[in-house]
């Protein structure tokens, strides 16, 4: 397997120790198990989406497992911002907070509770199943472009989260781009739905969620790929990575770092699983792999 | 990962234990160890976190609009459920079971077993006392009652007091937090924290150890995936007793 040389990296704006992040929305909801997952060997922590007023989220059921992936539909619950004490003890650690807004101004809002407080900033403009938020907006290019330049133009890093349930994403990696994005994460979850042959009920409260795990890695490959064709800032692939090859593959596509999310259901201890297998002193820098997948 | 969608259960029955606790009987059996919990979707309503009190029970307190739907259905309906989730109690050989309210629900079947020597059952009121007449057919049960209506009158913790807790080798509690907490306190005086189990609720989205939103402070332990059953000397100096969070992650003081 081809194997990565071990270090600090520098992405979007956000230095990390290596090239593993803990995806937004799994075990990010308080500041003690973020630093769990820092303790863990995540290069890099992506919290839960906060946004302008504290949701409690939709009603249960909220999340399934399936056979090659987790389908869930939390509704971007978040306690707002109570969550700048949550994380002030991790004011020194790389640590992104995810932040989900109705419109540009809502974003600039949250985004300036944390300002100077966190390492950067990942904008939500792709979660599948929450109305007026998310990939509500995140279909739209000129309102992630609005939504990005709202929070970018305080100069920190800011990545936006691309949604793969569009007819061409680079489109709307194209936008954030314009936006001033620092980077860019694909891909958020697939919608989808799961229907309970007993009950004869969809299988979760809000009926429609979003799919994560093994099942959409292909999807989030292609994304990648695409968009590292269309788009010149550094790419952030997430979606369905479980193992080193994963890792390494997902680079090839076109991704500079990755974020690891469903695959913790199976080893919350998955970063230093991955990163023995990943990491070796005479492995290939990243130059060497980022991309490389590409004529 | 192996597919977990919700197993349809009907309710073949419903009992009513005390004015405010009922226990549902499933058709459908779980294997699961004392103390772990399922989730339990009332379909069109919420998806909560129950703890079994038999391989096809649910005893349950009613205690907002999740249980105010459960107690509304009838013999025939139908609840889904996910697991068992969790880790139960340790087994041992000679356990103090200490049981708050509906919080004696995980501990009868761990009674069952055989290896709950004593147990000691609390209430706020004689009629509220939990399981009595099951309890008292496997283990010797101590009671008191808030009230005084029934055995000694005051807290269950203040019958610790009159026990050799050194005799037993596990004890096992569930009950109210503050119930729990001033066990803790107690057995934290004696030394003997590491050997005593308590099962903690926390408000849980998923059941499966990935939303975070059951997470305890300062350990980032996941209530639903490390516990909900913890040792005694991993909830020292913890929020245990103090807060904990709403469905939003909002800190709650108790």
């Amino acid at each position: 397997m081809v194997s990565l040389i071990p270090g600090p990296i520098t992405v979007g704006g956000v230095v990390l120790d290596n090239h593993l992040l803990l995806a937004a929305g799994i075990l990010g909801t308080t500041g003690s198990s973020l630093k769990r997952i820092l303790s863990f060997g995540a290069g890099g922590v992506v919290t839960k989406s906060i946004g302008p007023q504290p949701k409690d989220g939709h009603a249960g059921p909220c999340l399934v497992v399936l056979g090659d992936g987790l389908l869930n539909a939390m509704g971007l619950p978040n306690p707002s911002k109570e969550f700048v004490d949550e994380i002030a003890s991790l004011v020194k650690e790389p640590v992104i907070v995810s932040i989900f807004g109705g419109n540009p101004d809502e974003f600039a809002l949250v985004a300036s509770w944390f300002e100077g407080r966190v390492a950067g900033f990942e904008l939500n403009l792709s979660c599948p199943h929450a109305e007026g938020y998310g990939a509500a907006i995140g279909t739209d290019p000129d309102l992630v472009e609005a939504c990005t330049r709202a929070v970018s133009r305080m100069g920190m890093p800011t990545w936006v989260k691309l949604t793969p349930n569009v007819t061409d994403i680079t489109v709307i990696g194209k936008a954030a781009e314009r936006g001033g994005a620092s980077a860019i994460v694909a891909i958020n979850t697939v919608k989808a739905m799961r229907i309970s042959t007993g009950i004869q009920r969809p299988v979760l409260g809000n009926r429609y969620g979003g799919l994560s795990g093994s099942a959409v890695f292909p999807i989030a490959v292609r994304c990648v790929y695409e968009l590292y064709e269309a788009c010149t800032i550094p790419i952030i692939g997430c979606g369905g990575v479980a193992t080193a090859d994963n890792v390494i593959e997902m680079m090839m596509a076109g991704a500079s770092a990755v974020e690891i999310g469903s695959a913790l259901y199976n080893d919350v201890k998955i970063f230093e699983t991955i990163k023995a297998d990943l990491y070796r002193k005479d492995g290939l820098t990243p130059e060497q792999i980022i991309g490389s997948a590409h004529e | 990962m192996s597919e977990n969608l919700a197993l349809p259960v009907s309710i073949l029955r419903v009992k009513k234990e005390t004015p405010l606790i009922r226990t549902f009987v499933f058709d459908r059996s779980f294997a699961f160890s004392p103390g772990q919990f399922v989730m339990v979707w009332i379909p069109g309503i919420d998806e909560i976190p129950m703890a079994l009190s038999s391989e096809n029970t649910n005893t349950v307190q009613n205690a907002g609009d999740a249980t105010d739907a459960m107690f509304a259905l009838d013999p025939g309906d139908k609840l889904g459920i996910r697991g068992p989730f969790g880790n139960g109690f340790t087994k041992g050989e000679k356990v103090l079971g200490i049981a708050g309210g509906v919080g004696a629900a995980p501990l009868l079947p761990l009674a069952l077993t055989d290896c709950v020597m004593t147990l000691l059952l609390g209430a706020r009121t004689e009629n509220e006392l939990l399981f009595v007449d099951q309890l008292d057919e496997c283990t010797d049960v101590l009671i008191a009652t808030d009230d005084g209506t029934l055995g000694m009158k005051g807290y269950v913790t203040m019958l610790m007091d009159d026990l050799n807790l050194g005799a037993y080798d596990r004890i096992a509690v569930c009950g109210p937090e503050v119930m729990m907490r001033a066990v803790l306190t107690k057995v934290e005086e004696k030394g003997i924290a590491h050997k005593t189990e308590f099962s903690l609720h926390r408000y849980m989205k998923c059941g499966i150890g990935v939303c975070g939103s059951c997470c305890i402070d300062p350990s980032g332990l996941r209530v639903c995936r490390d516990g909900p059953v913890f040792s005694g000397d991993m909830l020292l100096k913890s929020e245990f007793g103090h807060y904990m969070r709403d469905a939003s992650g909002r800190k709650k003081n108790l």
